[in-house]
């Protein structure tokens, strides 16, 4: 058994090829200078200054954050409860449902998407709402199966023991199943926030070029315009953003935790 | 928790179904549509179909699609269960670095992975198109495939493998009769997972693939400028598509299961 030890080597190899040096290549263009060679590295701080003093970037990046987040909260609030109802369900019914939502998830995000470019031309809304409609409905499935799992995981005997001790409906969910359910609606916003911040075909599907977010800008700098070194930038910007998300999210994953334990 | 559904409990649980399968209705309706209107349903006709069989760039985005979705499922499988039996027998700090690295792709926004992979293959000057989209999606593909065989391995007796060993196996015919078999299961879903991934990917394709090599989702967000119900057809093929390979997948175990109950009939009918 020994010997197999070794079987990770290739991928080690493989690794630093092919996953951190393309992260390193962000950093170096996001901080030199446009048109410099393997050779000549001109380092700089401009692509950063030029973003955050630009008349419209930071405003596409709060708008982002600000799409992400009501995204997010609207989830949430469509989510929970689907999830409450399924956990109720008989056992049957439960895996039925869970099926029904996975499978929409199955098709290519882009055919839901266009989809709804079709359907949304009934009716009259601006383009934000557009993109919020693409945004919930690409998202939800996620909230919807982290809740749902959390919810099932709880032990019917807590419930029945919140009965027996004189809790009533509301008591009973507000104290026992809402608690131990929330590492189920945190796990959610991670898959439903993440992403959506960065989300770049639903605007341009849904917004028609009206509603720009931060992963519209790169892809511009990046396929139009052509200048690397500032969408590396924006990109890192973006990255680290949502590193701190991350890292507040598990802080509030894990107090609920500690709280038990105490 | 388990009860009786109230009636306001099941009009919301339909409401929120007819929110998941509007989209995917309307698009299968109006891929039978005679006219090219996107809002008017004018008579039945499957010319959309036919548009859609005869057009080399479809066929050739379906064919590119389902190519590497399939190279890049199996060569992710492999490395990415030897690579798991091998972090397995590592020490801890090794593991956990590996497992960090790992989540770079998992948790970055696919756009940063993407624009990094393009950096990275225009630096080295390498020319874009299959092979570099292949190669991306193999590498974010890896990851998942270590995510999902790991935890098969951590169950595993080692004094099983080693018992091999003892009886006079080579630590090859070890690894392929006794350790694979019995993560079997954990490489299986793994190999599900990348293929899933790759298949539906869009973001790191469009910036890993190079001129003339475009997968479905590529060639659906390049023909959305203009009114085109061909992008209607496909849409619903890979409805069909998909609609089957999940009855078969949820079917096949309950026949299994039935022939199973019926075999053990006939059994202790043949014993008694």
């Amino acid at each position: 058994m020994k010997g197999f030890n070794r079987l990770i080597y290739p991928y080690i190899v493989w690794a630093i090829i092919m996953i951190i040096l393309p992260m390193l290549m962000i950093v170096l263009y996001a901080f030199t200078v446009k048109g410099n060679d393997v050779l000549t590295f001109q380092f700089t701080l401009e692509n950063f200054v030029r973003f955050f003093k630009d008349p419209i970037f930071p405003g596409v990046l709060w708008r982002s954050l600000k799409v992400a987040f009501i995204t997010t909260a609207i989830c949430i609030l469509l989510g929970y409860p689907c999830a409450y109802i399924f956990a109720k369900m008989k056992p049957n019914n439960q895996a039925v449902m869970v099926l029904l939502v996975t499978l929409p998830m199955w098709i290519n995000v882009l055919v839901r998407t266009y989809a709804w470019r079709g359907l949304l031309s009934y009716v009259e809304l601006s383009s934000e709402v557009r993109v919020y409609v693409g945004m919930v409905y690409n998202f939800l499935p996620f909230m919807i199966l982290q809740v749902y799992t959390a919810l099932s995981k709880i032990d019917p005997a807590l419930i029945t023991a919140a009965h027996d001790l004189g809790a009533n409906d509301t008591n009973t969910f507000l104290k026992v199943i809402l608690p131990l359910s929330l590492s189920g609606v945190v796990s959610g916003i991670t898959l439903v926030f993440l992403p959506a911040v960065s989300s770049f075909f639903i605007p341009k599907f849904l917004g028609g070029g009206q509603y720009l977010l931060i992963g519209n800008l790169i892809e511009d700098y990046f396929i139009q315009t052509g200048d690397w070194n500032f969408g590396s930038a924006i990109s890192l910007i973006m990255a680290i953003i949502i590193l701190i998300s991350m890292y507040i999210m598990r802080k509030l994953d894990r107090e609920p935790k500690e709280a038990e334990v105490n | 928790m388990e009860h009786k559904t109230k009636v306001h409990e099941r009009i919301y649980v339909a409401l929120m179904m007819l929110f998941f399968y509007l989209p995917i209705l309307y698009v299968v309706l109006f891929s039978f549509n005679a006219s090219r209107s996107l809002s008017k349903f004018t008579g039945f006709s499957i010319e959309w179909y036919e548009k859609m069989f005869a057009d080399r760039m479809i066929m050739s985005a379906i064919g590119y699609t389902v190519l590497c979705a399939v190279l890049a499922t199996i060569i992710s499988t492999i490395v990415g269960t030897i690579t798991a039996i091998g972090l397995s027998k590592n020490r801890r700090i090794i593991r956990e670095s590996i497992n960090q690295v790992n989540n770079l792709p998992m948790l970055n926004p696919d756009i940063v992975t993407a624009i990094g992979f393009m950096l990275f293959f225009t630096s080295l000057r390498i020319q874009t198109g299959f092979f570099t989209m292949l190669l991306a999606h193999i590498a974010f593909c890896i990851p998942y495939v270590i995510l999902s065989v790991m935890p098969k391995i951590r169950s595993l007796d080692p004094n099983i493998a080693e018992a091999a060993l003892d009886l006079g196996c080579t630590p090859l015919q070890a690894l392929w009769k006794v350790i694979i078999p019995q993560i079997k299961e954990g490489i299986i879903s793994g190999a599900l997972v990348a293929f899933t991934m790759s298949f539906d990917d869009f973001v790191i394709s469009l910036f890993t693939t190079g001129p003339g090599v475009s997968n479905i989702s590529i060639y659906v967000y390049g023909a959305i400028k203009r009114v085109n119900p061909t992008i209607n057809a496909l849409s619903a093929l890979i409805v069909y598509v998909i609609t089957i390979v999940l009855i078969v997948i949820n079917v096949v175990p309950m026949i299994k299961e039935r022939r199973r109950e019926k075999n053990e009939q006939n059994f202790e009918k043949s014993i008694s």
